[in-house]
């Protein structure tokens, strides 16, 4: 099933045009990666699903992002919209406060109040996130005093606790090591069951590992969008051919 | 940026020629101790076999490297693949040049002259190998596919010599051991077409992505 439909999406910052006439769906309950070189647009195309680009002074765009048919630069509260499509980090980024209030912080902007419920979420986003065991003794210490992982996991956990039905992941294990990227990695496929996850990466063999699809971006251009295992074996394009085998890149 | 890889890459096109070039020494070496009963030329198919071998280990530790190192894609991974696929088929060719030359000096078997497609059967067969190794070096789709339609041929020429084989047992002309031999080294031959042509179908596995046997099933 189509969860985000993008069409004929054009992105300026100021006069630089940063990604040229988009088209594509990303399908529900599936991971799809986004690859391709620095400065490729792959990242500004994550941040137009909640519309983080908002925030980019000088950035405009023309065409249409659906989210599950609506489109989100249409008439809609944002507010509700990254509630809908949370967004994970490159670099871990807890605030700096206890691992308790990090993960209810979301869930008490929009209003709720209660001890019983927000315990609640507290625990089902970080055993969601594959931390609990780790942090249930030390909720109320700081997020800052654990490891990069389990900071990812912590930033994870809290995007799970607004309930979204899609997660964006920036490069979220490049600033981590092998064990802990494995972790997310695992974490992620399991996420994918009930969310529908798009991940940026610069790993290619994370992309092969995790992925359903994956998209290749060039220049601001979708050059090539096919299942994973399709596109790394069997590439259609001589560009993602040359950029995936490390002819350029 | 990746120019250690093409080193690499390169190394194992080398290797793939040379074991290529083995292979058409041995089959070559031991049709012809078949059609002149060189029992010297029989002995040297059995020293180049073992060569083969070794070959065949130094590739696909070669391979196996290149896997772990590079984690390659896309027509990489195709070309890699293909090769591991490829020396099995090239280390039996030179078994069956080995087994040929070993009927020969065991049972001092030649092909009489005039006798039958045998020699035929044997240029054949070199022509194959040759042509599916040049088809991997020059990732030359059409010379690959060329390789797989003669297999009928090499076929059609097994039972020619069978048959031959057979009305000549029946004339009373050769002895049951000789043709027996014979016999074995026809198929050994019509064998060595095969492998010939499951190399040429990993040739066109490495350029297309698509093997015949996955068309087939």
């Amino acid at each position: 099933m189509e969860k985000i439909t993008i069409e004929n999406l054009n992105l300026f910052y100021g006069k630089f045009q940063a990604l040229h006439n988009i088209n594509m769906t990303i399908q529900s309950n599936e991971i799809t990666a986004f690859i391709g070189p620095s400065g490729c647009g792959k990242t500004t195309l994550l941040k137009t699903m909640n519309r983080m680009n908002d925030l980019v002074p000088g950035c405009s765009l023309s065409g249409r992002v659906l989210l599950d048919g609506d489109n989100i630069y249409g008439d809609i509260d944002v507010n509700m919209l990254r509630k809908r499509v949370g967004m994970v980090f490159q670099k871990p980024n807890p605030f700096p406060m206890s691992i308790y209030d990090n993960i209810a912080y979301g869930p008490r902007t929009h209003g709720i109040k209660s001890k019983a419920l927000l315990d609640e979420i507290v625990e089902f986003s970080l055993r969601k996130a594959a931390v609990w065991d780790e942090v249930r003794d030390r909720l109320k210490k700081s997020a800052l005093g654990l490891s990069g992982g389990q900071q990812q996991r912590i930033c994870i956990a809290r995007a799970l606790a607004v309930n979204p039905e899609v997660l964006l992941m920036d490069e979220p294990t490049s600033a981590l090591d092998p064990v802990s990227t494995s972790k997310i990695e695992d974490l992620i496929v399991d996420l994918s069951k009930n969310y529908t996850i798009v991940l940026v990466t610069h790993n290619m063999q994370q992309a092969l590992r995790i992925s359903d699809r994956t998209a290749f971006f060039l220049n601001g251009r979708l050059i090539e969008y096919s299942d994973t295992e399709k596109l790394f074996s069997m590439p259609k394009d001589k560009r993602t051919e040359d950029y995936i085998t490390g002819r350029f890149g | 940026m990746r120019s250690r890889f093409d080193e690499q890459l390169d190394g194992l096109n080398q290797a793939l020629i040379q074991m290529g070039s083995l292979c058409e020494e041995a089959i070559e070496n031991s049709s012809v101790a078949l059609m002149t009963g060189n029992i010297a030329l029989a002995e040297k198919a059995i020293l180049i076999d073992e060569k083969i071998d070794r070959k065949e280990k130094e590739i696909e530790n070669l391979c196996l490297r290149l896997l772990l190192q590079q984690q390659p894609v896309a027509g990489d991974l195709r070309l890699i693949s293909a090769a591991l696929k490829m020396i099995t088929d090239m280390e039996r060719i030179g078994d069956q040049a080995a087994d040929i030359s070993e009927i020969i000096i065991i049972g001092k078997t030649h092909a009489e002259n005039g006798t039958l497609y045998i020699g035929e059967m044997a240029k054949a067969t070199i022509k194959m190998v040759t042509d599916s190794i040049d088809a991997f070096v020059n990732r030359d789709l059409r010379l690959a596919t060329s390789v797989i339609d003669y297999d009928d041929t090499v076929d059609a020429m097994f039972t020619g010599v069978r048959n031959e084989i057979i009305k000549r047992i029946e004339n009373r002309e050769i002895n049951g051991e000789y043709a027996a031999d014979l016999l074995m080294i026809a198929k050994y031959f019509e064998r060595i077409g095969d492998h010939a042509t499951n190399i040429a179908e990993w040739v066109e596995f490495a350029i297309t992505g698509i093997h015949r046997g996955e068309m087939d099933s």
